[in-house]
């Protein structure tokens, strides 16, 4: 199959070692992966409060452009950013369901000699690797398995949510899955879904806040060692503020936060120079110590 | 709600005199914007607004629903009446942060969180929105960014918005900015795609088009 990305903004900046270890993690698992020629914004949350038809045809700028680039017509745009992936889907059934604002859409990207056809698909790299690619070939790629690894996966938002049909959008288990085929224990943990604050930890900074600590807590109250996005704006609330959350709030928060797709390179043996880990603030460790003698296991 | 004050009451106890004012505590049909709903649900995906069976699903698996001023199931209902002032100018619509939680759970599949966003652009569109609130702030410098570079560069786009905000603010969060500057996770370089030229002709056609439908 025919992979083109679609890195967004955040990749090139907050997210770099989103897109360093996703990049990495393709490579490792063979699977062919090409840039998007001269992406545009995907229009983000803000842009629609703005203007919507024009935040539409941004979106369908990117969308137009995977077509012409994929040669075949039928792209598979991977887009790891869960706000791009949200808006990217979103535009896309917004004009099946409207043609009006597709002939809106088209009207103008027809000045550029461009053309919404439709026949992209929008997908996020998690569903690739889980169900293009498959757990079994994962688990057979291992070479570090994540022993005793307590892991808290977080879905987020937008990755789920709503017009994703890859995974349940309240309880979804895909990197749950993903995680016991690299050899680690992802945590039953019902917050996986709800929001981490988004935006508001930049504007309405004590709301945001009070939101990412309730799920790092509880993270943290289920003894998860670490805590895994796909997303680079839960990462960034979730992981840049646990000290401003334990000064303001006095608590004991103390969890790392990576992408998935860092933990899935460790666990392949790809070095952590690559998969970007250097740049965490809060750094992990992989291995959890065997336990000594007679200590008991935890369950 | 700017509801009209008939009288003053002065209740005098032991502790203290209070001035209690009489207003009137409900607002008439008649001062109520009854187009204001249908107006809401004429945008994309809004038409099933009117359907909704006020069940409060929205408000009870909304994260933000305790730090709103009208919960999520009332904007809907507020909307639908014609309490557009009210509506325009609640904090709500600026809380909401696009988790689609109600949308999926809705009964009714309304798309609450787009029935937000319409308000949000309405509530910008004539002026009803609190001037240093950050949030439409951040919106509109995003925005503005987008349509000249084609991407968004963060640590500008912060900039801009501290310094239409909140100065002091930026000082505070510049150690946060060094050590994401110094881990390789900022830059500050602005971002741009390379036919500038092409997207800003889609997007001044997006507006022609728009003059024309209207006309
Ligand atoms: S969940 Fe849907 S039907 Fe129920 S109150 Fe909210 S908008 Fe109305
Ligand atoms: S989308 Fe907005 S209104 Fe709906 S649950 Fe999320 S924050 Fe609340």
């Amino acid at each position: 199959m025919n992979y083109l990305y679609y890195p967004g903004c955040s990749l090139h900046s907050t997210g770099r070692a989103y897109h360093e270890s996703m990049i990495a993690v393709f490579k490792a698992l063979e699977i062919p992966l090409e840039e998007l020629d001269d992406w545009n914004c995907c229009g983000a949350t803000s842009y629609f409060s703005i203007d919507e038809t024009e935040a539409f045809a941004l979106a369908a700028r990117n969308l137009e452009l995977a077509e012409n680039q994929s040669g075949n017509g039928n792209a598979n745009l991977v887009a790891p950013c869960a706000a791009c992936y949200l808006v990217l889907t979103k535009t896309q059934h917004y004009l099946t369901t409207y043609p009006d604002i597709k002939n809106k859409v088209n009207d103008a990207l027809d000045k550029v000699g461009l053309h919404y056809e439709g026949k992209t698909s929008v997908r996020h790299p998690l569903d690739v690797l889980v169900n293009d690619y498959g757990l079994e070939e994962i688990s057979r790629r291992v070479k570090k398995p994540l022993k005793g690894l307590k892991v808290a996966c977080y879905y987020g938002c937008q990755v789920v949510r709503p017009f994703a049909t890859f995974d349940d959008a309240l309880y979804p288990t895909s990197m749950d899955r993903l995680v016991k085929a690299l050899g680690g224990e992802p945590i039953d943990w019902p917050l996986k879904t709800r929001c981490c604050g988004g935006s508001l930890t930049g504007t309405i900074q004590e709301v945001g806040l009070r939101l990412s600590r309730a799920l790092l807590r509880d993270a943290q109250k289920r003894k998860a060692d670490i805590l895994i996005t796909c997303c680079p704006l839960c990462q960034h609330n979730l992981e840049c503020y646990q000290g401003r959350i334990n000064r303001k709030m006095h608590d004991h928060i103390d969890l790392p936060v990576a992408y998935f797709t860092q933990l899935m390179g460790v666990a392949l043996g790809i070095p952590e120079k690559e998969l970007g880990i250097q740049r965490l603030f809060n750094k992990p460790h992989f291995t959890v110590e065997a336990p000594m003698k007679g200590e008991p296991v935890h369950a | 709600m700017i509801l009209p004050t008939f009288a003053f009451i002065y209740s005098n106890n032991k502790h203290k005199t209070e001035k209690k004012a009489v207003v009137r505590r409900i607002k008439y049909e008649a001062e109520l914007d009854h187009n204001f709903g249908e107006h809401i649900a004429a945008h994309a995906y809004g038409e099933r607004l009117m359907s909704c069976i006020q069940c409060g699903t929205c408000s009870a698996t909304c994260p933000l629903s305790h730090y709103m001023d009208y919960t999520p199931r009332k904007v809907i209902a507020m909307t639908r009446e014609g309490f557009k002032e009210e509506v325009l100018n609640s904090l709500t619509i600026w809380l909401c942060a696009s988790c689609y939680s109600c949308v999926v759970q809705c009964p009714r599949q309304i798309h609450i969180t787009d029935v937000m966003y319409a308000l949000k652009r309405e509530a910008i569109a004539s002026g009803y929105f609190p001037r240093r609130l950050p949030i439409p702030v951040l919106a509109k410098a995003f925005f503005n960014l987008v349509k000249r570079n084609g991407r968004n560069t963060e640590s500008w786009l912060l900039v801009n918005l501290y310094m239409r905000t909140n100065p002091f603010k930026m000082f505070k969060e510049s150690i946060l900015g060094l050590r994401l500057l110094l881990a390789g996770r900022m830059s500050l370089i602005p971002d741009r795609i390379k036919r500038r030229a092409e997207l800003s002709t889609i997007l001044k056609a997006v507006q022609a088009g728009k003059g024309a439908s209207k006309s």
